[in-house]
């Protein structure tokens, strides 16, 4: 059978697989919806978390992103997993015990404040959108090179898909599909990774290939022979890298403390039933990434080799049938500059022919290094899991923003059951549309924005969360003060060194690296963003009245783990 | 001050010793072997990896699934200790 007749295969039983369980699993309640019903297991939702956090850019862009930046692609990979440990040890323990459905619903009630719980609504919104806009057009990519359908209509069906699911199901069918797609995502990821290990190392395990042998016959490391390729052309040692200590260090603690407060990942742990069950439900989601992101980089070494191998110095006319395929999807470019026919990939730009889009890396992996068709199809199903996965649970946070954060608990507090539940759908339904717009027609940055969005989550929700929890004095004041001024200082640092627009646009930006404060990119300024927030956040609470004894009370409970059974309902 | 008070203060108390260790050792294997002192730890290696470098990509995300699950066991045995468990 051809790839795509593979492809119209797997696809086509996933999607039926999703769907059935969406129907099986549809919510009844809003306390279905929103944190379908607070009784899933630690096991269960830690596979969840796992495919909710892993989205199309851990999936297709990670691996490849750090193919081409070696060292410097570290910053994903400790970033994007330690988070988990802040998650599991500060956060995600005492949230589930304060028991709300959203994080809006923590930063609203703990700082007994309407205005606390709007700037919270406001920042979950716009680091969710961002979010899904990236994922919407990964489903696209997807679909545009594998089924050969145009990208637009690709977003459509997307769109389509996970609208059903996650209108239908909120909270709970999300939780039971994700179980799905984590399956078929993680095994999508490992198969090709393994054969390819045992083609080039000859060992089985991926992050141990990484580190073996090469199988040629040469008894050279793989990594020292990759090291060795890219001097030779030009560019830095893979196991170096470019970038300053200072950033590395500072988009690496950006990473991490964003991951640790983006809401869809924080709302996940509400869904458990005991405090015990969030804890440990941490650990088995962090177990469950840390087997793709160990990979990863196995992979990243694996397909730039192979790469390098397959292009550098050869003839155009000689290039395999998967070039050809990738250069009409325009995310390969060749360009003959000095005419003689063969292939010069070099780090020096003015020689330089070929262009290649990180993105493609992973997907074109398994047919760069001549595996299987069902393997290559495989891989196109593994991509759109990712991607559905984790669009559909950014849309339950923005409909639980829209639904509960703002209508019931600011414009219509008395809203009955039924009618939330069905506000919530059409909250979902109204995200979809417009993610799906963003996907088909991308702001031209969306790379750029999604970096935003961790800086953003960094600078806003982390400092309130932490000293609302562990600072029993923190009031409503220094919190609101903090958030506002972590999120613009973030907003203007971006817009000023990521957008130029104070500097006559995006042709101003190269030249503006100079100027970084400390040296540290826009990418990892949400650390210093978050650092802001927690000085004037203390600052402000040491002039301002203390916070109200009651609520002293309900921090004082939730430092407490037993009896979070009966806080969720409210 | 009520017996469970008492016990609530002393499990707060030792919850924070935990983090404390516990957080040293997730910035020791990221910030410290991965990026401050990659430089240092590259001149040893480990089979094909440099020592640096293997924490970077992959040594710190081991550790860090360890840290949790350690977490997760002393939790479970303060809870019992002073009588939080359910």
């Amino acid at each position: 059978m051809s790839v795509q007749t593979w492809t119209y295969l797997l696809v086509g039983i996933t999607f039926a697989l999703y769907i059935g369980i969406a129907i099986w699993s549809r919510a009844g309640s809003t306390k279905d919806f929103y944190v379908a019903g607070g009784g899933v297991s630690p096991l269960a939702n830690g596979m969840a978390t796992a495919a909710d956090w892993m989205s199309a850019a851990s999936f297709i862009s990670m691996a490849g992103i750090i193919s081409f930046a070696g060292y410097d692609g570290s910053v994903y990979l400790m970033g994007w997993t330690g988070g988990y440990v802040l998650l599991a040890l500060l956060l995600a323990p005492y949230l589930r015990k304060f028991g709300k459905f959203t994080v809006p619903d923590f930063i609203g009630d703990r700082y007994y404040s309407k205005t606390a719980r709007i700037v919270a609504v406001i920042c979950a919104l716009i680091v969710s959108f961002t979010y899904v806009a990236g994922q919407m057009r990964g489903v696209g990519v997807v679909f545009s090179r594998f089924l050969e359908v145009d990208i637009n209509t690709g977003v459509i069906i997307g769109m389509v898909i996970v609208l059903f699911y996650a209108v239908l199901g909120g909270m709970k069918g999300i939780t039971y599909t994700q179980v799905a797609q984590f399956c078929v995502l993680i095994f999508a990821f490992m198969v090709p990774a393994i054969f390819i290990s045992i083609q080039m190392t000859g060992n089985p395990i991926p992050q141990l290939g990484m580190g073996s042998k090469l199988n040629d016959g040469s008894g050279m490391f793989l990594l020292d022979k990759l090291n060795g390729l890219s001097t030779e052309l030009g560019f830095a040692e893979y196991t170096d890298g470019k970038k300053s200590t200072i950033d590395i260090f500072m988009i690496t603690l950006a990473l991490m403390v964003g991951t640790a407060g983006l809401p869809h990942v924080i709302v996940r742990f509400f869904t458990v039933k005991r405090v015990k069950d969030a804890r440990k439900s941490a650990g088995f989601a962090l177990l469950l990434i840390a087997i793709l992101y160990t990979a990863a980089p196995a992979v990243a070494v694996f397909a730039r080799t192979n790469m390098i191998h397959t292009v550098s110095n050869q003839e155009y006319a000689k290039m395999p049938e998967w070039f050809k395929n990738w250069e009409t999807t325009g995310l390969l470019n060749f360009d003959d500059k000095n005419g003689d026919g063969k292939i010069q990939y070099v780090a020096d730009r003015s020689k330089n022919e070929l262009i290649v889009d990180p993105d493609i890396m992973v997907l074109a992996n398994p047919e760069i290094a001549n595996l299987p068709a069902w393997v290559i199809a495989l891989v196109a199903a593994g991509g759109l899991a990712a991607a559905l996965s984790t669009a559909a649970g950014l849309l339950l946070v923005i409909s639980a923003s829209v639904s509960h954060d703002l209508i019931k608990k600011i414009f219509v507090p008395n809203i009955s059951e039924k009618g939330e539940l069905w506000t919530a759908r059409g909250a979902a339904t109204v995200a979809v549309v417009i993610a799906g717009y963003f996907g088909i027609n991308p702001p031209g940055f969306v790379a750029a924005v999604v970096a935003l969005a961790f800086g953003l989550a960094a600078a806003s929700f982390f400092p309130a969360i932490i000293l609302g929890i562990f600072y029993k004095k923190m009031n409503k004041e220094g919190a609101i003060a903090g958030m506002i001024v972590g999120i613009s200082l973030m907003l203007f640092y971006m817009l000023k060194f990521k957008f130029g627009i104070f500097d006559g646009g995006k042709e101003a930006v190269a030249s503006l690296e100079k100027d970084w404060w400390f040296g540290i990119s826009p990418e990892g300024f949400g650390s210093v963003a978050m650092l802001v927030n927690f000085i004037v956040s203390i600052a402000i609470m040491k002039f301002t009245p203390e916070p109200p004894i009651n609520v002293q009370e309900i921090v004082e409970d939730i430092r407490i783990p037993s009896g979070a059974g009966t806080a969720i309902n409210h | 001050m009520s017996k469970k008070q008492k016990h609530a203060t002393a499990y707060w108390k030792e919850n924070i010793k935990y983090l404390a260790i516990l957080l040293s050792i997730w910035f020791g294997v990221s910030y410290g072997a991965g990026i401050l002192l990659k430089d240092e730890l590259n001149e040893i290696k480990v089979g094909g990896f440099k020592l640096g470098f293997w924490f970077a990509q992959q040594g710190s995300i081991y550790v860090f699934v360890i840290l949790i699950f350690v977490y997760v066991r002393l939790m479970n045995k303060l809870d019992k200790k002073y009588g939080f468990n359910e």
